[in-house]
């Protein structure tokens, strides 16, 4: 009797927990997070989650999509596919509706490959992939799906932006980059577009590194010195970004770097004060573009994220995939991944620093306005306490950015 | 060609030292109690952490000599209260146990310093170039570093060699069971080594945090290359180490210098590799490419032909 009475109670609590969670589930609309959260490039998986769940918070304030709020469901991948495969997993199994990841184009590929497989199997539990940064040009072209949206310049636009940002009196340029399907991405299109906008330039080495292995970058600068190179070209990302930079500025050579990432967080730390007017970022934005623009609520929000977290916010492009979402979301009408999908095609909208965006229909590849940003001192808002910043050098417009692609999509029947 | 040679023997030579440094220690808890402890590379970076956070309150130089007493204290308190019970339960015991220490240690500092690198910055009396070798500055912080290495490998040496408790660790290092069997107090010298040890990489990572960046992945990819060291050297000796370390810190500096494949090593025989040849693809793959591999590979050869490694007195 008293055993049937415990297990009466035993089993409210489980249908009163169970019940909860059904309800909250009901209440938000969850994307599924997935980046390396451990490991030798936890430092970038962990900047992206504070800056996206900053952003999170704010587009909840401005009342979510379909009167529910948005909520952020973290799982580490440790920069492995196999993990993010989990992650997958676990998010289709919750009916979660979106899955996004930044960090890996390879991580990328094996993610787009298994969504698709995913969503062919399970026509009433679709999810879409929102790729925040895994920047290699394939995959929005031979591997361009009608569930991956990327949502940040793919290497052969950000590679354009770095020819045209390469001064007159460079002639002379050193290639090194990651050895994986991004870093090779990196190499193919910086040499592609060199060839087509700066034929004078020469590129006198071409190197490839092993992802993360690296300790000491010295070595590579004697070699980059002795071939007289007076620029360094590089996609590094994480600690291979942080310690060739390092390396470069403590032997003293004589170069300007061109980055994709040196103004991510750890960046700015490991240069130092003696990368002054040295290293130059291809950026979706710094701290310093609103003020440069004259954009104060952009400013302003910049700023609210600097009170809070000890680093710079740079993710402006979260930003913009927020209220795409949002903005997605209410045109469906209906948390339903395949109308979502088709209403975020040709969607376009002003960002939040004011200038037009575009998602491309024929590839699923957002068209957005990007700042090249020269590391020095004296500007207003300097870079994780260093007393340098982010000078906001040039502004390119979404419409020089759009490059022709290659992509032939696949649609499911309906869309 | 002679700048690159140059310029890139001094580099090899500062990366082998500090590879020593950390080594050194290693290579005495594994000699001595058999013990392959995967937390070494924690204590590297606990040094370069306490040094860092040392730094800002009082300065570069105390930090030098604070930071590793802290990493040896961290040791002798592993040692007496963890390690030495876990002994009881044989050699798998111990390994899993220092395994899980560095998980522990990593989450540890990332839950205190947080993810990001620490600007943990070289002392601004040591941050000027020395000198300049064909037109690359020598930065004088390298030749620091140089140095006190080879005061800490000449101090190891005398340590060793000329006092009597040196004189009882060498005989541990050799005959462990006999040196036991003959009454001196074990339990005490094993406490003495790993304090040591761990003190000693503790040091490392105090010049060794600002010469790289100190975040917490540091750990993480500083290990493997250690432990490559102390089987290439050898158990039970600290020359081997040495050589080993110096060894493999020229040979990954050297590894970037030279751009060439197998392939190009077929040209010099009259063949000609192209995209039709069968494994064109592994045979043009240069060295600078696997660079970061090569002393895993000598690692392997080394077990495979010579398992007691370059100097080693005993099997590993």
């Amino acid at each position: 009797m008293l055993r049937g009475k415990w297990l009466a109670v035993f089993s409210g609590i489980v249908l009163a927990i169970a019940n909860c969670g059904y309800a909250s589930a009901q209440a938000t609309i969850k994307v599924a997070y997935t980046d390396p959260l451990s490991g030798p490039f936890a430092q970038v998986g962990d900047a992206n989650l504070k800056q996206m769940q900053y952003i999170i918070d704010y587009i909840n304030s401005k009342g979510g999509a379909l009167g529910k709020k948005f909520e952020l469901v973290p799982f580490d991948n440790k920069s492995q596919p196999s993990d993010a495969l989990i992650a997958l997993k676990s998010a289709t199994d919750q009916n979660m509706p979106f899955i996004m990841q930044c960090s890996g184009s390879n991580i990328a590929a094996a993610l787009i490959d298994a969504v698709n497989k995913h969503n062919e199997r399970n026509p009433d539990n679709r999810i879409i992939y929102l790729n925040c940064g895994a920047v290699a040009t394939e995959l929005t072209n031979e591997q361009c799906s009608f569930w991956h949206f990327r949502f940040d310049l793919h290497v052969g636009m950000k590679a354009e932006v770095m020819v045209r940002a390469l001064p007159k009196t460079v002639t002379k340029v050193y290639l090194i980059n990651q050895d994986y399907l991004f870093g090779q991405s990196v190499q193919r299109e910086v040499k592609n577009y060199l060839a087509k906008l700066r034929p004078d330039v020469q590129v006198v080495g071409d190197e490839l590194i092993p992802l993360g292995k690296i300790k000491d970058f010295s070595p590579y600068l004697t070699k980059i010195k002795a071939s007289g190179a007076q620029a360094l070209l590089t996609g590094n990302w994480g600690p291979d970004m942080n310690l060739l930079i390092k390396a470069g500025v403590d032997s003293g050579a004589d170069l300007h770097y061109y980055t994709f990432y040196a103004h991510l967080a750890g960046g700015p730390t490991a240069i130092g004060a003696g990368g002054d007017n040295r290293v130059l970022a291809v950026m979706s934005f710094g701290e310093n573009v609103a003020p440069a623009i004259g954009n104060k609520e952009a400013e302003a929000f910049a700023e609210g994220f600097r009170e809070k977290h000890k680093f710079d916010f740079s993710a402006a492009g979260f930003r913009t995939i927020f209220e795409y979402l949002q903005a997605a979301v209410n045109k469906a009408g209906a948390v339903d991944a395949t109308k979502i999908a088709t209403a975020m095609e040709d969607l376009s909208l002003k960002d939040f620093l004011g200038f037009d965006t575009k998602m491309r229909k024929d590839d699923h590849q957002i068209i957005t306005e990007y700042f090249v940003g020269t590391f020095k001192k004296g500007v207003k808002y300097d870079a994780e306490g260093t007393g340098l910043g982010w000078e906001n050098t040039a502004t390119i417009l979404a419409k020089d950015v759009d490059q022709p692609n290659s992509c032939k999509m696949k649609r499911p029947s309906g869309a | 060609m002679m700048e690159v040679f140059v310029v890139s023997l001094l580099n090899g030579l500062v990366y082998g030292m500090l590879l020593f440094m950390l080594a050194s220690g290693l290579t005495l808890i594994l000699s001595m109690m058999g013990v392959l402890n995967f937390a070494h590379a924690s204590a590297y970076m606990l040094g370069a952490y306490f040094a860092y956070t040392i730094s800002v309150y009082i300065g570069f130089w105390p930090a030098l000599v604070i930071a590793p007493l802290l990493c040896g204290l961290i040791g002798a308190g592993i040692e007496m209260f963890g390690l030495r019970r876990v002994h009881r339960n044989g050699h798998i015991a111990e390994l899993l146990f220092t395994f899980g220490l560095a998980l522990l240690i990593e989450k540890g500092v990332q839950m205190t310093w947080g993810l990001l690198p620490v600007p943990y910055r070289v002392p601004e009396l040591l941050d000027f170039p020395l000198f300049k070798v064909y037109g690359t500055q020598f930065p004088a912080y390298r030749a620091f570093m140089l140095v006190i290495s080879g005061l800490m490998f000449g101090a190891i040496w005398l340590g060793l060699t000329r006092t009597r408790i040196g004189l009882v660790i060498q005989a541990a290092l050799t005959h462990p069971d006999m040196a036991s069997a003959l009454g001196h107090n074990v339990p005490r010298i094993f406490t003495l080594v790993f304090a040591a040890g761990t003190a000693l990489a503790g040091l490392a990572g105090v010049i060794g945090g600002n010469y790289q960046v100190t975040e917490p992945a540091m750990a993480f990819t500083m290990g493997p290359i250690v432990f490559v060291v102390v089987v290439f050297g050898g158990l039970g000796s600290l020359a081997g180490c040495f050589i080993a370390s110096i060894l493999m810190g020229l040979i990954q500096t050297f590894a970037v210098v030279f751009d060439v494949s197998l392939a190009d090593l077929l040209a010099k025989f009259g063949v000609t590799v192209t995209s039709s040849t069968p494994f064109a693809e592994v045979l043009n793959v240069t060295l600078p490419r696997i660079g970061a591999l090569l002393p895993f590979m000598m690692m392997v050869l080394i077990l495979v032909f010579r398992p007691r490694g370059l100097m080693g007195t005993r099997d590993t």
